[in-house]
């Protein structure tokens, strides 16, 4: 790469934001690209796949029920004659923008509250005890209590669907944020103490730059691998929820539902296990893949070498 | 360091306390009723009834202060009272659950020993295997061990429980029969035979649950690993001539606990929360399975106890978690 | 020749004679599974289906259903009627007799007292008893001698068996118990897991929401039952774990309840190891109409009698969407052998069964279509009909199941065949049934257009049953919202048939009077009935004996059950 590279052409080249060397470094991983690859190729056949396999999810077709994969049907059909292929695609859309959403949301808090705790001392104890506190609380409950004060409110506003989106995102943000909060802090508290921090904090670093320069940076690892979990897991919950009566409603299709309601005809059509389970593993490794090409792509004491 | 675990010990009196409100209100608040269960041949005059039998018809806030009493002089006065046999707890109300009609304090101690069991030990063997894997996929990062055991963990933590417990069910206990299909909870272990059935019950549930707390933890183990492990004191331990297996597992895994050490001491408590799907789907009837079926019931002195208990487990392992810090990076400090 | 003959005919009638007296407690230990794990062994504090049933076991009523819904004695010689002098002519009191010389479990003798002390039990103040209405207007109840027991109404009852005859009201021993009335019922932890009983098993160890250890009575009034001496109760998971452990692994010997997809059973079944048995009650799966307006603007008066719904007032709409139903399949979908398509809400016992409305039984969507154009609702653009400006737009709601997820589906599609458009929305069962009048989504307060559920009566009469749709049974804001009309029904012709009904005693006559109201409401279309659905269960191929019974609990006859060897 660059030490391979001519010093004399080095210098006529214009000059490169940090960005562009992430991007060199990210796309000589092999896993991240293949990573990629897969999971645009899962975002796209969701996106567009329903215009050129135009079935409705939820047209039923009785005659045609409990399909094996035909020519008609590629993925089959479902105890109702609902096509798979296009329950999966429509599901897909669902499940990737809430497992998205879901995550960054978590992430975004978690990473917040961690990095202010580790960081500023006096606020370590009520944040901490704030984690506590959300760890403590049992989550159905908890559920049933946002989903009546706030349902009928959001659907009103932003319309059923939005509104439900909004709803689940936020239920599932919110309640899966304190993981990634005492992972960060319990970093940030170590790294506090490292020499290059003290170093930089020496020199009047204020601790807003503290923070995205030197902190932020370093604590990026376990960030990663808690974004990765945390789309299984919020794919997973937000079928749990719809299963509660607290999600989207029962005739629309979501990964985690397909595989829930699979489960019982495991014996006689595994198939139909195995489409949504084949999802959900494939979206998440390949954002894991690209978790890891990422962060090396990040760490400038890989990129370069 | 003493002062430290003092202080924060002595601050956990009110946090949990404020805990144990804010749970109750939300219980309080949120929708359902005790009665929901019955069949719907039981008229709604009966219901009413039967409510006011459970004492919903009293104030909230003499409805808490009543359980905190119960909870914290009746409960513990009367476990003293079995212990050495004296009598300070008698004519005391416990705290009753609303399903049952009996303390709620006798059916959690009935359900530990399968829940320590089950869960426990999958918790155990799961951070046993995750330990090793995290930091051999990290040393060799790319190998073909690494990618195999991304692989695996992954998708272990992908596919639910709900989905492989049942898998597993179908292929061990219908088509090859090695493994019982329903756990037996009265099962005493007595003997040779009677262990390797307990053995062979444990094995579905354990292998399940603790496939899916492997996969994170070595997650978080090699993550951190790798962050080590292009340090600059890996080299300068390297150069001044130490040995391969004191940097990797002396200098670097220490330095590399942290992350570690907060998911598994946010994991222990987990195990008294019992696994709720796996329970259910081999019928271990835990402690998970006991708070779903109270959340289900709205049995809030259940769910309110069982809670709280898990409450006081967070807030004691968050702070072992903080003490091990200071243990594992001396230059943490708190004071 | 001969004396080969004789042989063989007395080693035959030795096998008859075994197999008719059996020795108690020689066919060893049966397993039985509920996915719902029973919490305590009294009905009166519980009254779960769970609970009573696995009680079952253990205590008896005077006299129970059997499966053709027959009333027959158990601790009472004969049941009483007014023919055979039991029941006074004014039908204000009954008068049963008791087996002479029952036993408790413990030894002691069974006497009225204990009768009387159960009424006392269920009817103190404070305890929550979960079947005083069973004891309804009962005033007095007196032990004039050891082994009888008058129970003295305060009004007329035309159907006098509602104490002590069920599964629901079982006697209970007044040693056991004495001290445990009222507010202390709670307090009595172990009479409430381990209640001293008359049935033919013993609890040895009962934990709560888990298993239940039983052996055989010693002291049951057959010498030669129970047939098996150890009972494992077992109690958790879900429905298909239960048919797999019975139908597949056989660990188990009986399942309860298996609400399962047909083909799901079907397959299970076939691994040879047990069978499905199934038998039809009171059950119906049914749609509920909103005859009130549930839209949220109407703040504290939504879902009240002063404002009628918009759509669904129009009778022509409420019967399209009937029409537009194909029960069958629906049936063939969901329930198989276990249901059968009804167009009743009464569809059992034989003689309240009506047979004015089967023409349901039929879809027809080309007629609900026609409906629909001659009361003035014509497809607007998109499909949906309109009139007046107002849109054929329903919200359909259910509790979580997968049957009924299924169903909702199905029903949609069928609906939108006809103009109407469906949002679907399934609600937690806990919350859905729950009767908190804090939150919007019970079925009672039915924010929504129609809601699909399934009820049933007790026992066969069907008295307190069809008065679920008087009008004061409405649930609304002055109730707590608590009542059985949901379709907030509202007729004057209806409450009367209800008062006549109260007070006729020929069951002839009543049975007319209840036909009459339920085809009021079928021709009302207020309630669109689906599926008469019937009690799936299975059993292994080795236990013998089991008599499905839907009218009492399924366990009723468990001390004939026996071991095929």
């Amino acid at each position: 790469m660059t030490d391979t590279a001519p010093l004399k052409e080095e210098a006529y080249r214009p000059p490169r934001s940090q960005w562009w060397d992430v991007w060199d470094q990210f796309s000589t991983h092999r896993g991240a690209l293949i990573g990629t690859i897969v999971f645009l190729t899962i975002v796209f056949a969701v996106l567009i796949g329903p215009y050129l396999w135009t079935i409705e999810p939820t047209f039923i077709d009785i005659r045609a029920r409990n399909q094996s994969p035909s020519f008609a049907h590629p993925l089959g059909t479902d105890q109702l004659g609902r096509d798979m292929l296009a329950r999966m695609m429509a599901g897909g859309k669902v499940s990737i923008a809430v497992g998205f959403t879901a995550m960054l949301l978590s992430l975004l808090l978690g990473t917040l509250i961690g990095v202010l705790a580790g960081y500023f001392r006096r606020l370590d104890g009520p944040l901490m005890r704030l984690t506590d506190l959300f760890l403590a609380l049992p989550l159905l409950p908890l559920l049933l209590v946002m989903v009546m004060l706030f349902r009928e409110t959001l659907s009103a506003r932003f319309g059923p669907e939005t509104g439900v989106f909004i709803l689940i995102v936020v239920a599932i943000g919110i309640t899966s944020w304190m993981q990634t909060a005492r992972i960060v802090r319990g970093d940030v508290l170590a790294l506090k103490e490292r020499e290059f921090v003290l170093a930089a904090r020496s020199i009047g670093t204020p601790s807003r730059r503290m923070i995205t320069r030197h902190v932020l940076p370093n604590v990026l690892s376990p960030v990663m691998v808690s974004a990765t979990l945390g789309i299984a897991n919020a794919i997973i919950t937000e079928s749990a929820l719809s299963f509660l009566g607290l999600g989207f409603p029962p005739d629309f299709p979501t990964w985690g539902r397909l595989l829930f309601d699979a489960v019982d005809y495991l014996q006689q059509y595994p198939e139909r296990v195995l489409w949504p389970g084949l999802a959900i593993s494939f979206t998440v490794l390949s954002v894991n893949y690209m978790g890891d090409g990422l962060r090396d792509a990040l760490d400038p004491r890989i990129r370069g070498r | 360091m003493f002062t430290f675990t003092l202080r924060r010990l002595l601050l956990a009196i009110p946090t949990l306390l404020f805990i144990s409100l804010i749970i109750f209100l939300l219980l309080d608040f949120a929708p359902g009723d005790p009665t929901a269960q019955l069949p719907l041949t039981i008229p709604p005059e009966v219901k009413a009834k039967i409510r006011e039998s459970l004492g919903l018809g009293e104030p909230i806030h003499i409805r808490y202060l009543l359980w905190l009493k119960q909870f914290a002089v009746a409960e513990p006065l009367h476990a003293f009272d079995a212990t050495f046999g004296t009598h300070f707890g008698e004519g005391m109300q416990r705290v009753i659950s609303w399903q049952t009609r009996s303390p709620v304090g006798d059916i959690i101690a009935q359900r530990m020993p399968q829940t320590l069991w089950v869960v426990g030990l999958s918790y155990v063997l799961g951070t046993l295997i995750a330990l090793p894997i995290g930091v051999l996929s990290a040393y060799r990062q790319y190998s073909w061990f690494d990618q195999l055991g991304t692989f695996v963990s992954m998708v272990g933590y992908s596919v639910p429980t709900f989905f492989t417990g049942v898998l597993l069910i179908v292929i061990f206990a219908v088509n090859l029969g090695w493994f019982p299909s329903i756990y037996d909870t009265t099962h005493v272990v007595s003997d040779w035979d009677s262990f390797v059935f307990q053995v062979r019950q444990m094995v579905m549930p354990v292998a399940v649950l603790a496939l899916y707390n492997a996969a994170q933890i070595s997650r978080f183990m090699r993550a951190s690993m790798l962050d080590n492990l292009g340090q600059d004191y890996v080299r300068t331990a390297r150069a001044k001539g130490m040995s391969e297996k004191v940097v990797v597992l002396v200098h670097v895994l220490r330095n590399s606990m942290i992350p570690v050490v907060t998911v598994i001491a946010l994991g222990v408590p987990t195990i008294f929360g019992g696994a709720i799907i796996t329970e259910q789907v081999f019928k271990v009837n835990g402690l998970g399975q006991l708070l779903i079926t109270a959340i289900y019931a709205n049995d809030i002195p259940m769910v309110q106890t069982l809670t709280f208990i898990f409450a006081i487990l967070i807030v004691l392992f968050n702070l072992i978690a903080d003490v091990l810090y200071g243990i594992l990076d001396p230059r943490i400090r708190y004071d | 020749m001969n004396f080969k003959t004789a042989l063989l005919g007395a080693a035959a009638g030795s096998v008859m004679a075994t197999a008719g007296l059996a020795e108690r407690g020689s066919d060893g230990q049966v397993n039985i599974i509920y996915w719902q794990a029973p919490s305590i062994m009294t009905p009166y504090l519980s009254g779960g289906t769970k609970d009573l049933e696995a009680a079952s076991l253990v205590l008896e009523p005077l006299a129970r259903y059997n499966e053709k819904g027959n009333m027959v004695p158990y601790l009472a010689e004969s049941v009483p009627t007014v023919e055979n002098g039991g029941v006074s002519a004014d039908l204000m009191s009954i008068t049963w007799k008791l087996k002479p010389g029952l036993k408790w479990s413990d030894g002691t003798p069974l006497t009225s007292e204990d009768v009387k002390f159960t009424w006392e039990y269920c009817t103190a103040e404070g305890g929550g008893c979960a079947q005083s209405e069973k004891f309804n207007d009962v005033v007095a109840v007196e032990t004039p001698d050891e082994l009888t027991v008058v129970v003295r109404f305060g009004v007329a009852k035309p159907f006098p068996y509602g104490p002590f005859v069920g599964a629901q009201a079982p006697i209970i021993q007044k040693a056991q118990f004495a001290e445990c009335l009222g507010p202390k019922a709670p307090e009595c932890t172990d009479a409430n897991f381990a209640p001293i009983g008359t049935g033919p098993f013993v609890v040895t160890e009962f934990r709560p929401n888990d298993v239940i250890q039983l052996k055989a009575n010693e002291n049951y009034r057959d010498p030669a039952k129970p047939a098996f001496a150890n009972v494992v109760f077992k109690g958790g998971g879900d429905a298909a774990a239960a048919g797999r452990a019975v139908l597949e692994t056989g660990e188990f010997d009986y399942a309860w309840n298996l609400q399962l997809a047909p083909e799901v059973l079907a397959n299970m079944q076939a691994a040879g190891k047990g069978q499905v048995v199934s038998a039809f009650g009171t059950l119906v799966e049914r749609i509920m109409v909103n005859l009130t307006d549930p839209s949220a603007e109407l703040g504290d008066e939504r879902g009240t009698a002063k404002h009628p719904h918009p759509i669904l007032s129009d009778k022509a709409v409420r019967q399209a969407l009937s029409m537009a139903i194909d029960r069958a399949l629906l049936v063939e979908i969901g329930y198989g052998d276990a249901g059968r398509p009804t167009c009743n809400v009464l569809p059992a016992p034989e003689i309240y069964k009506s047979t004015a409305n089967d023409a349901c039984l039929v879809q027809d969507i080309e007629g609900a279509k026609k409906l629909l154009d001659e009361a003035g609702w014509t497809p607007g653009p998109d499909g949906v009909r309109v009139k007046d400006g107002k849109r054929l737009s329903l919200l359909f709601q259910s509790s979580t199941n997968a049957v009924r997820q299924d169903f909702q589906a199905l029903i949609k599609q069928w609906w939108s065949e006809i103009g109407v458009e469906t949002e679907l929305k399934n609600i937690d069962a806990s919350v859905f049934f729950g009767g908190d009048p804090g939150s919007p989504d019970t079925f009672q307060k039915f924010f929504a257009d129609v809601e699909m559920y399934a009820n049933n009566f007790d026992g066969t009469d069907p008295e307190a049953y069809m008065a679920n749709w008087e009008c004061k049974q409405a649930p609304r804001p002055e109730t707590q919202w608590q009542g059985n009309n949901m379709p907030r029904y509202c007729s004057e012709a209806y409450d009367a048939l209800v008062a006549e009904m109260a007070k006729t005693g020929d069951i002839g006559k009543r049975a007319e009077l209840a036909k009459a109201m339920n085809d009021m409401l079928m021709q009302d279309y207020v309630i669109i009935p689906l599926v008469d659905r019937g009690r799936v269960s299975a059993h292994s191929n080795t236990l013998g004996g089991v008599v499905l019974n839907t009218w009492d609990s399924e366990l009723w006859n468990a001390a004939d059950w026996y071991r095929i060897k």
